[in-house]
């Protein structure tokens, strides 16, 4: 499809119109996870492992139980057992068993008649521990003397005589990598490492669970994604998976880390102990960064061959990554994401799993891709600068282009990388004098894009006005984009339709809102459902007109004769359609389910000018530039939204973010003080230019854009430092007294 | 928890003396009540001095001194032009702390008395030769500011003893201060480094010189040396080299989540000379 194509005959998709929950949201209306109660409602409160590594030898509860108030007290002894793979592990992870796996580590919940209360019998709980041997770094937990975490975690990826913490192994690749090597006028090899972030959303954790002895239960809950909620609980608890009602709330920020469970279990386990009286929870901030997210950790050593002219011969890379006390670091798309922009006559990928006494991790906005891009990204800067070559011509020289073999295995279809190196090279931002201490760096960035299971359905309202019900949590604008869509496919006013996120009783089976997945397919499917609705009123026209219903078009939100010879009537607009539709066959809808085809990759291109003061190491960003692909942008505002959010995550993992622990293994900046994401002041106003290289999968032409921004932040940063200060930072965060100490190095020679 | 409202600060300090438990004073809040939620601290008593007559007032006496009372918050003291004009080291220290929001409420003597070795207002006002009135259960007396902290947490005031006001000097003619901090983000961080300058001009000498630094030693205290390396110079280059020195030579730092031992003490450096500049073009006029 060609982008002009369809540009022509579009009148609402690609315009700026206001959100429907601003109202709500501005006026402290919306409703979020903390904000549902009930008559008759109990308080939780967790008690959590203050080691690393712990046996639990005993829990005694008798203090907290003789407290009046309290109602239930559940510990791992509540839970089924048997359970294998992800669902143990899930458990796990919801309440130690045998023991404690990370400092912060649900070991036991309570529930009473407040939260005061609740916090006092947590507080009330006596847990004997046995402290373990710990470790948290990824280079120390893949030693063959580590403390074991779990014996047996390996599954069958994994060579034997590994190190006992690697869980999963993997390795792929094509072409004879030797031969590119020798081929290359400098072949380069470095190792780059980057730290855990936690996923930073301003809300925290917060569910409210209603569960009764005959196992049907109910939860409103704050969550990217209710399905997942309702099947991961029922696992958990041993639970008929229909028999648990999952409602999402307004959702005040997810970036992946609310696609799974963390307490949701545990207020369903103490409502059933109450007697079925519904329980809250609602998380603390430091509970959060303790006990959710976070991302994984990466060691990553990689290797390129390049020519004098710029062209890369071959790459390998072996990246070491750890998720936690649970198999899952997103080894596999960090090594799939991290050589994608390039087209690479040889590469080798290796990567291993493992496992460390940190949290479970979660998924973080495009999971992996950001790690593989800072290793990659930088190297490629790095040989760069050796060979005197411009970093934005190497990476336009080496562009995949439709047709293409990926680096991870496939062929790209329709992809704009080209389209994006170019629009960021003609940006006026890259024509921007510096100053003194002043640096320019530039990255490239690409994260898949998903599809998944996705079930909507659309009504036909009395007055002509349509309502969608969908199945993805918005948090990113997909209520107004899937408006848009609709509003644009019926032929009705934007304000004529409204998108309501449904509970799990009204739909099938949908994936969270992860994967950059809803505008693509709650949208496409939307417009499928709309197409049918279509359809029925154009029957109804037909059968009133007492002409063939082929015979009828639909046109601006109306039926009308497809031709003179169809006969000659007035169009028959919406509204008399839905009037009416009670005596001419009863309620119009549509309804589609399905896996769409075609979620389209998207590609990025960040351009980041820094100041680096030489005295204290401290980074200020000056300039920064998004560019990326989006095959059409529905709701343009909302496009540079995710773009700039995308980037100002990404500056702060660069630059301040990380997870410090003690000796013991305690995490010891679980607050926002400490945690330092970026604040408001940090950011210069972030540019966007938004790239439409339409994507042919997507009646609009629709490509996710909600993960790709964060992957070239890390790199853009180290590069635009070295600009900047002449020092190469190859570990994160670039926090002032690591790159002043590289300064003084430097300087010291 | 008993919460209280004394009228005068002589009932508060009676109130305070005979309290038994676990007793704080209210005055901004933004350090107790953050702690209470944080369950770090739970008091006993609660004695809340913001209904003392004359505590929201800033006030300029005959010789040109300043007595700022207990419970004017950083925004009152930034909007003070006078105040500013003679003292905007101090107020530029206070008014870092926080954010809009904090600065509405957070107060001179709550930073002090919180006892962090971090607090951004304390160095300006040990620059500047603050002092403190300090009413007790005996009575009234003051004391110079670098003598509250008694390292982190915890103050020198007796059981009982509570600020009553926070006293300026007069500025007199050709003098200048100024406060810089070190914080890896722009707000909302706590002081990595921090240093106050104080100085007087003779000339293009400086006559006087009150130097202090902050976040470097288990309490923010006066660096002799540092005034002693700029004293009779034209803040030179070779001055500022001196005073660098100096600077690093009386930190004593701790490594730990928020910086390291080395960059602690490298920065502390930095700062004084940055500040000594701001200060020497402040008295100049510039
Ligand atoms: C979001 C946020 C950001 C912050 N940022 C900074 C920052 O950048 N820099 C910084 O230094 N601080 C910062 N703080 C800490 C705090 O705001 C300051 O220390 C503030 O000045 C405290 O003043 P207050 O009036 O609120 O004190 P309160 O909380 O009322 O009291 C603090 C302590 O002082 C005692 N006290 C109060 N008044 C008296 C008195 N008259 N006599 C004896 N004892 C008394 C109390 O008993 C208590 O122990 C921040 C706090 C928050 C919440």
């Amino acid at each position: 499809m060609a982008k002009d194509e369809l540009g022509e005959t579009l009148h609402l998709v690609g315009t700026r119109p206001l959100r429907p929950d601003g109202l709500d949201k501005v006026t402290g209306r919306a409703r979020y996870g903390a904000d549902v109660s009930m008559p008759g409602m109990l308080w939780g409160a967790v008690v959590r492992s203050p080691h690393a590594h712990a046996r639990i030898v005993k829990i005694d509860a008798s203090k907290a139980e003789a407290l009046p108030g309290v109602k239930a007290v559940v510990t791992r002894a509540d839970f089924p057992e048997g359970l294998t793979g992800e669902n143990w592990n899930l458990q796990e992870n919801t309440m130690a068993g045998e023991r404690a796996l990370y400092d912060g580590h649900a070991v036991a919940a309570v529930a009473a008649t407040s939260a005061l209360r609740a916090q006092e019998a947590a507080r009330l709980i006596e847990v004997e521990y046995e402290v373990l041997p710990h470790v948290i770094d990824v280079d120390d937990a893949i030693r063959p003397d580590a403390p074991v975490i779990r014996e047996g975690a390996a599954d069958a990826t994994v060579p034997e005589g590994s190190p006992p913490n690697v869980a999963r192994y993997i390795e792929f690749g094509h072409g004879d990598t030797e031969a590119g090597f020798a081929a290359a006028d400098l072949v380069r090899e470095r190792s780059y490492k980057t730290e855990a972030t936690h996923q930073g959303y301003i809300e925290p954790h917060a569910c409210l669970g209603q569960l009764g002895a005959d196992g049907k239960g109910e939860m409103w809950v704050c969550t990217q994604g209710q399905w997942y909620i309702r099947q991961m609980c029922s696992s958990v608890l041993g639970l008929e998976a229909a028999q648990l009602r999952v409602t999402p709330s307004e959702i005040g920020g997810g970036f992946g880390g609310k696609t799974t469970i963390f307490m949701e279990p545990l207020s369903l386990a103490l409502s059933r102990k109450a007697g079925g009286r519904p329980v809250k929870i609602v998380m603390t901030r430091s509970e959060v960064l303790r006990a959710t997210g976070p991302t994984a950790s990466a060691s990553m050593d990689v290797k390129i061959g390049m020519t004098k002219d710029g062209m890369i011969t071959a790459a390998h890379a072996e990246f070491r990554m750890q998720g936690g006390a649970f198999p899952g670091a997103p080894v596999d798309m960090a090594l799939y994401c991290a050589f994608a922009p390039y087209k690479l006559p040889a590469a080798q990928h290796i990567g291993y799993d493992v496992l460390a006494n940190r949290p479970k991790c979660a998924a973080y906005r495009a999971p992996g891709s950001p790690m593989g891009a800072f290793a990659v990204e930088s190297l490629i800067d790095e040989m760069c600068r050796e060979l005197g070559l411009d970093a934005l011509e190497v990476r336009l020289k080496n562009a995949v282009k439709e047709g293409d073999r990926a680096s991870y295995g496939p062929t790209f279809g329709s992809i704009g990388l080209v389209e994006t190196l170019e629009a960021a090279k003609s940006h006026p931002n890259l024509a921007a004098p510096l100053g003194p201490n002043q640096g320019r760096g530039i990255a490239s960035g690409f994260w898949f894009n998903h599809s998944g299971e996705t079930s909507v359905s659309l009504a036909i309202s009395e007055d002509g006005t349509v309502q969608v019900s969908v199945g993805t949590p918005d948090i990113g604008g997909s209520r107004a984009s899937i408006a848009l869509m609709t509003a644009e496919t019926v032929g009705i006013p934007y304000e004529d339709v409204r998108v309501n996120v449904v509970e799990t009783g009204a739909l099938g089976v949908n994936e969270p809102t992860h994967g950059s997945r809803a505008t693509f397919a709650s949208g496409k499917a939307a417009v499928v459902a709309a197409r049918q609705a279509i359809a029925e009123m154009c029957r109804r026209a037909a059968a009133e007109w007492g002409i063939d219903p082929e015979a009828v078009e639909w046109a601006n939100g109306a039926a009308q004769p497809a031709g003179p010879n169809a006969g000659k009537f007035p169009p028959m607009g919406i509204e008399e359609i839905a009037a009416k539709m009670g005596s001419t066959g009863g309620p119009i809808s549509g309804h589609h389910e399905s896996v769409p085809e075609g979620a389209g990759a998207s590609f990025g291109c960040h351009v980041v000018d820094v100041e680096v003061d030489p005295e204290t190491g401290r980074t200020t960003v000056l300039r920064y530039l998004v560019v990326q692909d989006a095959g059409r942008a529905i709701h343009p505002s909302y496009v540079e939204g995710q773009f700039q959010g995308g980037a100002a995550q990404g500056i702060g993992w660069a630059l301040n973010e990380a997870y410090i622990y003690g000796e013991d293994g305690r995490l010891q900046n679980a607050v926002f003080l400490d945690y330092r994401v970026p604040v408001a002041s940090d950011l210069p106003m972030i540019d966007t230019q938004i790239v439409e290289v339409p994507n042919p999968g997507h009646p609009f032409g629709v490509r996710g854009v909600g993960e790709t921004g964060i992957t070239p932040p890390l790199p853009a940063i180290a590069n635009a430092i070295e600009a900047a200060a002449g020092v190469r930072m190859r570990s994160l965060p670039m926090s002032p007294p690591k790159v002043l100490a590289a300064i003084r190095a430097a300087r010291e020679g | 928890m008993n919460y209280h409202t004394p009228s005068t600060f002589e009932d508060a300090a009676r109130l305070a003396g005979a309290a038994g438990g676990v007793t704080r004073f209210l005055a901004g809040g933004t350090d107790v009540l953050v702690q209470m939620r944080a369950g770090m601290v739970l008091p006993d008593d609660l004695i809340d001095l913001k209904k003392i007559p004359g505590v929201h007032d800033i006030v300029q006496g005959a010789d040109g001194g300043w007595r700022i009372g207990i419970a004017v918050p950083g925004a009152a003291l930034g909007a003070h032009a006078a105040l500013v004009a003679d003292w905007p080291g101090v107020v530029e220290g206070m008014e870092l702390v926080g954010s809009t929001q904090v600065q509405g409420r957070a107060t001179l003597a709550g930073n002090l008395c919180n006892g962090s070795p971090a607090a951004d207002s304390v160095p300006g006002l040990v620059a500047a030769g603050a002092t403190v009135e300090i009413t007790g259960p005996d009575g009234t007396r003051s004391a110079p500011v670098e003598e509250i902290p008694a390292g982190p947490g915890k103050t020198t005031l007796a059981p009982g003893e509570l600020i009553s006001a926070i006293l300026l000097p007069p500025r007199g003619k050709a003098g200048g201060d100024a406060y810089l901090r070190f914080i890896p983000r722009t707000e909302m961080d706590i002081a990595v480094a921090g240093c106050a300058v104080n100085l007087r001009l003779e000339g293009d000498t400086i006559a006087e010189a009150r130097v202090a630094l902050g976040a470097v030693a288990p309490r923010i205290a006066l660096a002799p040396d540092c005034a002693a390396a700029i004293i009779g110079t034209t803040l030179d280059e070779a001055a500022l080299a001196a005073l660098d020195a100096a600077a690093r030579a009386a930190c004593s730092p701790i490594d730990d989540k928020r910086g390291t031992v080395a960059f602690r003490t490298e920065v502390a450096g930095v700062l004084a000379r940055r500040a000594a500049a701001i200060a020497y073009s402040r008295a100049k006029g510039e």
